[in-house]
């Protein structure tokens, strides 16, 4: 059963078909990377999924059953899909710690906020910046910070849109660490990136998309080995 | 800010005010400074025109506030906040009419205007203060919910919402202008005689509005201050920069919004219901765009997103407005544009930053901010 349906998504921006009846599974502790060119519609799969666009056609659902396709945000948020932005988006005027807090989410039960809070702040190495404003981090820092948010509230589905867009490759290792460390058998992660070595280190299988629709379905191995993805990446 | 129509606060993070009210040392020296010009006006007996100013002050202070709390905090620039200004009073005004025709037995003018026997039907019980003050905060509350949840849940924002919120007030400013409805048309109302039972301009009436006023505003101050530091406070600054995140994060801003949209505005009728006894009269031109646009810049001028700075902007530009308009009123208008060019190009952070500037030296107010 999986955790995350995408069944013959379709968004339109004008004429323009951004996802193309787009369809995707995601198992339960799954790592699923999905890549492709710029402007292939990864960005806007993961706006439908959280209800920011509105898809044509099609339905996302969750394992339990749940239809999203037409829920608010933060309705899609309260079922426990959560999501990191392609640009770091924290609250600059918050604490590291306040920004956690608010990410544990409206429906975290006030027993267990100091436990999560403190877990955040331990699996992404910022206890030391707790009482910073957010918005006086360094952009790696905000990156984890974002993540952390994501993860203090238990997500039953995790999507990170480019988490190691401009990090150095020491930072991009240690990301890639901190992804590792979020994989739980309950847990459907769903990574997009452009960096084919940090998918290969954090992906069980990759999703290849092209012009909103699905090229290659498999292993990272069999992603590079497959004539029209290597069209596709060279041919840009 | 990054342009003329970028109506967003951008308050620096370290300006951010702390978890208690002795972490913002401006505001609890302001809740100390208004309680002792309360006790100063009981005490000293000043002349009553000067007793009289400072409770106008402090009621121009309280709709700042208010404004300051949405804006400041929330991000949602209303330029029709003296529509609830004026709805508060309005009322109070009809309770000060109807009260007086109930002591005294002599008719408002606007009836004898009107040439009404008796006074309308939706004046039915405004003799009674508690009544009235349950209608204007009621009745702000009630338009505030309305126009507000028009606005949010169609995810009216930015710009937009300003021009439709001042378009709120100009529909409003013709509608009072109108005769028949019964509110005194362009005549407005005045020749407020008598307050529970006292005489008007009775020393001791006007000094308890003036100390009633201050008291209001130490109260609103403390608890605008409590509520910005809240966790509801972190939530609505979170709102204020990036609302979409918040949402995604679970929490549905519209009920947020709302809330304090409406809390904002039924503190602004407090204001105008101090304010209309004080200054004997109202007329629809409290519902003018201009005033609603003044009121957002009082709060610019005196630093946005600091309560404190509101109440400082509310004084500095009232108390400069009252003596140059009887000094020379036709230079008033100018001397505001200077004052705001001033602001926007030099101090963006309003008056606040002059205060900041005293205080350390500029090599050390950049290593203190945030690169
Ligand atoms: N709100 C929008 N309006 C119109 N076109 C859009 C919108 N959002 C994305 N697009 C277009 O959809 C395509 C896919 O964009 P996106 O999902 O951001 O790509 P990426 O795979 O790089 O994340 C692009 O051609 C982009 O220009
Ligand atoms: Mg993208």
């Amino acid at each position: 059963m999986s955790a995350l349906v995408i069944d013959g998504l379709t968004v339109v921006f004008g004429a323009f078909r951004a996802l193309d009846g787009l369809s995707l599974a995601v198992d339960p502790g799954e790592v699923r990377a999905v890549i492709g060119p710029n402007g292939a519609g990864k960005t806007t799969l993961l706006d439908a999924i959280t209800g920011i666009t509105r898809p044509r056609s099609g339905r996302i659902r969750l394992d339990d059953g749940r239809d999203l396709t037409r829920a608010s945000e933060a309705e899609i948020a309260r079922a426990g899909v959560r999501r990191k932005f392609q640009k770091p988006s924290v609250f600059p005027a918050l604490t590291v710690r306040e920004n956690l807090a608010l990410g544990c989410g409206p429906d975290c039960p006030a027993r267990e906020r100091p436990a999560r809070l403190a877990r955040a702040l331990a699996e992404t190495g910022l206890e030391a910046r707790a009482a910073v404003p957010a918005g006086a981090l360094a952009h790696g820092e905000k990156q984890w910070l974002e993540i952390g948010m994501v993860l203090a509230s238990e997500p039953r589905v995790l999507l990170l849109d480019e988490p190691v867009a401009g990090l150095s490759d020491d930072e991009t290792a240690r990301t890639a660490d901190l992804i590792g460390a979020l994989r739980r058998p309950d847990r459907a992660i769903l990574v997009i990136e452009h960096d084919m070595a940090f998918v290969e280190a954090v992906a069980d299988r990759v999703t290849v998309l092209h012009e909103g629709r699905t090229l290659f379905e498999g292993a990272m191995a069999g992603a590079r080995a497959d004539a029209r993805v290597i069209e596709v990446f060279l041919g840009r | 800010m990054s342009g003329a129509l970028d109506l967003s606060p951008g308050v620096p993070a370290a300006r951010r005010p702390g978890p208690s009210l002795g972490g913002d040392p401006l505001l609890a020296g302001l809740v100390g400074l208004v309680l002792a010009t309360a006790l100063a006006l009981v005490l000293l007996q000043p002349a009553p025109y000067l007793v009289n100013l400072v409770g106008q002050l402090a009621a121009f202070a309280i709709l700042a506030v208010s404004l300051d709390l949405v804006w400041g905090y929330l991000g949602i620039l209303s330029l029709g906040h003296g529509l609830f200004f004026a709805i508060g009073g309005y009322v109070c005004a009809m309770h000060l009419l109807a009260h007086a025709y109930a002591v005294t037995g002599t008719p408002p003018d606007l009836m004898q205007f009107m040439g009404w026997k008796s006074l309308p039907v939706y004046w039915t019980g405004l003799t009674s203060a508690p009544y009235a003050l349950a209608l204007a905060l009621g009745l702000t509350a009630a338009v505030a919910f309305v126009f507000g949840l028009a606005s949010f849940r169609s995810r009216v924002n930015g710009v937009y919402f300003s021009i439709i919120s001042q378009a709120l007030v100009y529909v409003a400013m013709l509608l009072m202008f109108r005769n028949d409805t019964g509110l005194g048309g362009n005549n407005g109302m005045t020749g407020f005689s008598r307050l529970f039972g006292w005489p008007m301009g009775a020393p001791g009436v006007v000094t308890g509005l003036a100390v009633a006023t201050l008291l209001c505003l130490a109260a609103v101050l403390v608890g605008a201050r409590v509520l910005v530091a809240s966790p509801l406070g972190r939530r609505m600054l979170a709102c204020r920069d990036d609302e979409a995140r918040l949402r995604t994060l679970g929490y549905g801003t519209t009920r947020l919004k709302l809330g304090i949209w409406c809390l904002s505005a039924v503190i602004a009728a407090l204001a105008g219901l101090l304010y209309v006894p004080q200054v004997g009269i109202i007329n629809p031109r409290v519902l003018s765009p201009d005033l609603s646009i003044e009121i957002a810049v009082w709060v610019a001028i005196g630093g946005l997103g600091r309560l404190g700075g509101a109440v400082i902007g509310a004084v500095a530009v009232n108390a400069l407005k009252f003596w140059l308009s009887a000094a020379m009123p036709e230079a008033w208008p100018f001397i505001l544009s200077g004052l705001v060019l001033v602001v926007v190009l030099g101090l963006p952070n309003g008056l606040l930053d002059l205060a900041a500037l005293r205080l350390k030296p500029t090599w050390l107010r950049r290593a203190g901010s945030r690169p």
